[in-house]
């Protein structure tokens, strides 16, 4: 058993790129956790599109001996769709590390995650990294770390990571000034789950930090919200290779195993106690995960559904946090609704499927939960799929998600971030210059922020501008569905609930890139936006004019008999609908509002 | 089947040199410094011989020598060969012997041993009635030069046609429209008008992909191809096919056997065949048929047995470009009657792009530009 004064748990926060990662592979391997031989780039980051990314997605952990103390390093997941994974292994530690590029200084998704830290308690170690770089100002991000965050930053630690400067130091500075957890190893078992994922040999692994009694192998553990009961028959750290230990005391952070098949039987955030002698209430702060954002994914190739299915399922034992249920569209066929975090996990699950699975995906627009109260107190609805909005004369009022977002961003872009948050319905709540940058903080409705806003964030300030939010709450909204008619007919997959003064405009939008992408056909094609049955906008896609082979005598019959089969295989990437037949780029780009405004 | 074996069988013999390859061609030709034309003759005859051979008791309704520039031949190669041809099998009465001829004075010189070798009906490669377009096709003649070997093959030969090429990029309508005047003027009973189309692996296609060609708008193109039907059909040459025009009568009958699925015996580098439900195909580059027959009799690289399906859906690809029709009992005849998709074909006669009848099925005016989408809708692709 680990003396309590001995353990320090603390957990990095950095801006991507910072050098939270470089940081970590450089702690481990001056404490002797892997030799020199042993380090692959970036230890902790375990998948290709994390590593690609630079983001962390689920919770890693790591013990480091220093100076006869245990110290546990706890990377976190790396982004605001993750927030209450976050909090959870923000709640594991006593303190952070809080790195700031000597070059970059602070940026906002840094500041919430301080914020996030501060409210836990935190001792926070601010830490200057790459002092190294030529264009480094150690003294300037030192006063702006006071100001904005308000921390001491006296004796911040001048580190490069990089280069090895400074590591002794800020492992010096976690022993002195985070403090010790607390903990009674006599009290009945209290451990939260702060992660878990599937691992093939080990099954689901569980991680874990233990605040009272003690966690042993062959121990009948309780899961006390879950209301599960299981058998540990796996204690152990990671180092990061896998030490197995005997048991788990207060204060400590480990892994255990214990026969779970599935992710999902494992609820971030949970209670574990002893089955036979329970803690008598659960630890603070549980909550059940909640899809934020939805969408239909839809095989490009009908013929891959059963693959599709066999896929999510497969992620799914690795990554409860998104849902899934069967979908049939009448343009795209069968697929998946699926519910994710946030648009970035939305993001990551259909990379994931993409690339690790095989499979061509036709992603519809992403949708928000709406609150619908229906007419003659009919009660109320939650509806996640534009294409199951009620009639307008059954809903009373429609409520939809609203954010606070803060965002960070140079002065000389301000301008065009105020335009892009107005023209998103967003609502004003602070503005204050720190040095060259502003921040802005604005009220927005979730649903302008899904469909491209970080795009458009993006381009709009070359990618200088750093995004955060959080959920603020349900607010009334005047939102109607705006469907779209290709020939005539509404393409379920393309319609979109938006609130009535954006309506035209985007109307107007969706009709001209569908005129773009939608080939030209033997007869014209109108292409309507409306909402109920008032066409709000409209084009035509002219009939095709000329498709023939002017010359074909004996030899080409062949060549020409070939191309026409060749024809079928494009075909396949298509859809028909109305006998308009429309390629899976019109569903995705038709999607993307890239060039508006 | 046996309605189609008693039909008349057509003969292509292919010629593949030219003097210089011409930016739009993507026909199998090529330039040589020298051939020699001994060893040539005898290889198209065994060639001839082998496939005959193989097509015995048929009659023969045409022989189309094509290229390539089969004007470049040996008149006399070209008289051994329709002497050969008439050994292996009998002339139908009316048979019809074309050529291919450059319109040069080289070429026209030699117009008077080849209608004595029994040559009947010319097709002369003008191309243009426009210097400048001449230029731009990498044509060798002048538009002067080519109306006297036109006016010297009119002189010589029964059945004339010749080719332009239109649509070409920057061409008004003006322009192409008193060019089309002007050719319908020389009153030859055929005529061949095509829309330039930019092929793969040509100069051409080369030259669009850099940016360096534009081709003209399809839109107006379209334009252009109804003005053209219009107006050759106003001088008493109709469209019976989408690019060729002829007087009543005056069709190549070569050509209609092709496009109404008629079996054809192909000879020569390149050359395909349809021998029963047979697709023929001999070595494309000269010197390897060359080789070929020097070697083993024949210059077939391959032989493909059709199935019911494929052959129907041949029939269709080519039965729907003559104004004419389809002829549904040739689709019967492959044994894939349900080869035509009747939903598509109810939605198509629907636009006004089809019309359906009886026994055949019509591409309608407005449809014949249309065709190559046509015919994919019709056989459910």
């Amino acid at each position: 058993m680990t003396p309590l004064d001995k353990i320090r748990n603390f957990s990095i926060i950095a801006h991507i790129d910072h050098g939270k990662s470089t940081l970590a592979d450089r702690l481990i391997q001056r404490t002797g956790g892997l030799s020199e031989r042993e380090m692959s780039a970036q230890v902790l980051d375990n998948m290709d599109i994390e590593k690609e990314r630079g983001i962390t997605i689920k919770a890693q952990t790591v013990r480091l001996d220093w100076k006869g103390h245990v110290l546990n390093l706890m990377d976190t997941p790396g982004h605001v769709d993750f927030a209450y994974e976050v909090s959870r292994s923000l709640a594991a530690c006593e303190g952070a590390l809080l790195v700031v590029d000597a070059a970059q200084g602070v940026e906002a998704q840094t500041l919430a995650n301080v914020y996030q830290s501060i409210e836990h308690d935190h001792e926070i170690v601010p830490v200057i990294n790459k002092i190294d770089l030529p264009a480094a100002e150690p003294e300037k991000v030192r006063a702006e770390i006071e100001e904005v965050i308000g921390l001491d930053a006296s004796e911040a630690v001048l580190a490069s990571a990089k280069t090895g400067i400074g590591i002794d130091e800020i492992l010096d500075a976690v022993v002195a000034k985070i403090p010790p957890p607390k903990g009674d190893a006599t009290a009945p078992l209290k451990a939260m789950l702060v992660d878990s994922w599937y691992d093939p040999y080990l099954g689901v692994v569980i991680l874990v930090r233990v605040v009272d009694g003690v966690l042993k192998k062959g121990q009948q553990i309780k899961f006390m919200n879950a209301g599960t009961t299981h058998l540990v028959d796996r204690v152990g750290c990671f180092r990061p290779k896998i030490e197995q230990l005997t048991e788990l005391s207060p204060g400590e952070i480990g892994f255990i195993t214990a026969q779970i098949k599935e992710v999902a039987q494992t609820m971030v955030g949970d209670t574990i106690t002893d089955a036979r002698k329970p803690a008598a209430e659960a630890l603070p702060g549980f909550k059940e995960v909640q899809s934020v954002v939805f969408c239909g994914l839809f095989p490009v190739d009908a013929n891959d559904f059963e693959k599709l299915r066999e896929s999510i399922s497969k992620l799914r034992l690795n990554d409860a946090s998104f849902t899934f249920e069967m979908e049939t569209s009448a343009a795209l066929g069968f697929g998946f609704r699926c519910g994710f975090l946030g648009l970035l996990h939305l993001e990551i699950i259909q990379e994931r499927l993409t690339r690790e699975y095989d499979l061509d995906l036709i992603t519809t627009a992403p949708s928000v939960v709406y609150r619908i109260v229906l007419t003659h107190g009919a009660g109320e609805l939650e509806l996640h799929n534009p294409a199951d909005m009620p009639d307008p004369s059954r809903i009373e009022s429609i409520y939809e998600p609203w954010i606070e977002a803060t965002i960070y961003v140079p002065d000389e872009y301000l301008g065009s971030i105020l335009k892009l948050c107005q023209d998103r319905r967003g609502i004003q709540k602070n503005l204050t210059y720190v040095g060259g940058r502003a921040q802005v903080t604005y009220e927005l409705p979730l649903n302008e922020v899904v469909f491209d806003f970080y795009d458009r964030l993006k381009s709009i300030t070359r990618g200088y501008a750093s995004f955060d939010y959080h959920q603020t709450g349900y607010r009334e909204g005047d939102l109607v569905k705006m469907s779209i008619l290709v020939n005539n007919e509404p393409v379920d997959a393309l319609s979109m609930i938006v609130h009535r003064s954006a309506a035209e405009a985007r109307g107007r939008h969706m009709c001209e890139r569908l005129k773009d992408l939608i080939p030209r056909h033997l007869f014209k094609i109108p292409i309507q936006a409306a909402i109920g049955g008032k066409v709000i906008a409209r084009e035509t896609i002219a009939a095709l004019r000329k498709d023939v082979t002017a010359k074909c005598y004996g030899g080409d019959i062949t060549r020409k008999r070939k191309l026409l089969e060749k024809q079928k295989e494009g075909k396949k990437r298509m859809r028909e609908y109305g006998s308009v037949q429309i390629p899976q780029e019109a569903f995705i780009a038709a999607l993307r509002m890239g060039d508006e405004g | 089947m046996d309605a189609i074996i008693t039909e008349p069988l057509a003969l292509y013999i292919h010629w593949p040199f030219c003097v210089s390859k011409c930016p739009y061609c993507d026909f199998n030709s090529h330039v040589r410094e020298g051939v020699d034309q001994a060893a040539w003759r005898a290889a198209l005859l065994a060639d001839l011989a082998h496939e005959a051979a193989l097509l015995p008791g048929r009659t023969l309704g045409s022989i189309f020598f094509g290229g390539g520039t089969p004007s470049l031949m040996p008149p006399a190669t070209v008289a051994a060969l329709i002497e050969a041809a008439g050994r292996h099998w009998r002339f139908a009465g009316d048979i019809e012997i074309t050529l291919e001829a450059n319109p040069s004075s080289v070429e026209a010189a030699r117009f008077a041993d080849l209608a004595a070798a029994g040559v009947n009906r010319v097709s002369l490669g003008l191309q243009s009635l426009n210097d400048e377009a001449l230029h731009f096709l990498g044509r060798a003649h002048g538009v002067e030069e080519g109306l006297a070997a036109l006016a010297t093959a009119q002189r010589h030969f029964g059945r004339v046609s010749f080719d332009l090429i239109y649509a070409l990029p920057g061409q008004s309508g003006e322009a192409w429209e008193a060019e089309l005047e002007r050719a319908i003027g020389f009153g030859t009973g055929h005529l061949s008008l095509y829309q330039l189309t930019i092929e793969p692996g040509t100069r051409f296609a080369t030259l669009a992909r850099e940016g360096k060609l534009t081709p003209a708008d399809p839109d107006f193109a379209a334009d252009l191809f109804e003005l053209t039907r219009e107006r050759a059909a106003a001088a008493g040459l109709p469209a019976y096919e989408i690019s060729n025009h002829a007087r009543p009568g005056e069709e190549s009958r070569h050509n209609l056997t092709y496009w109404r699925y008629g079996d054809y015996a192909g000879i020569g580098p390149g050359a395909h065949g349809r021998r029963g439900s047979r697709a023929t195909l001999r070595h494309r580059k000269p010197e390897n048929w060359l080789g070929a027959v020097q070697g083993s009799g024949h210059g077939i690289a391959g032989e493909d047995p059709l199935d019911a399906v494929t052959q129907a859906r041949e029939a269709i690809l080519m039965g729907l470009r003559l104004n004419e029709g389809l002829d549904l009992a040739r689709v019967r005849a492959a044994g894939a009657g349900e080869a035509i998709d009747a939903d598509a074909a109810a939605r198509l006669e629907r636009l006004g792009l089809i019309r359906r009848e009886p026994a055949r099925i019509v591409v309608r005016e407005a449809g014949m530009l249309l065709l190559d989408r046509i015919a994919a809708e019709l056989v459910g692709v």
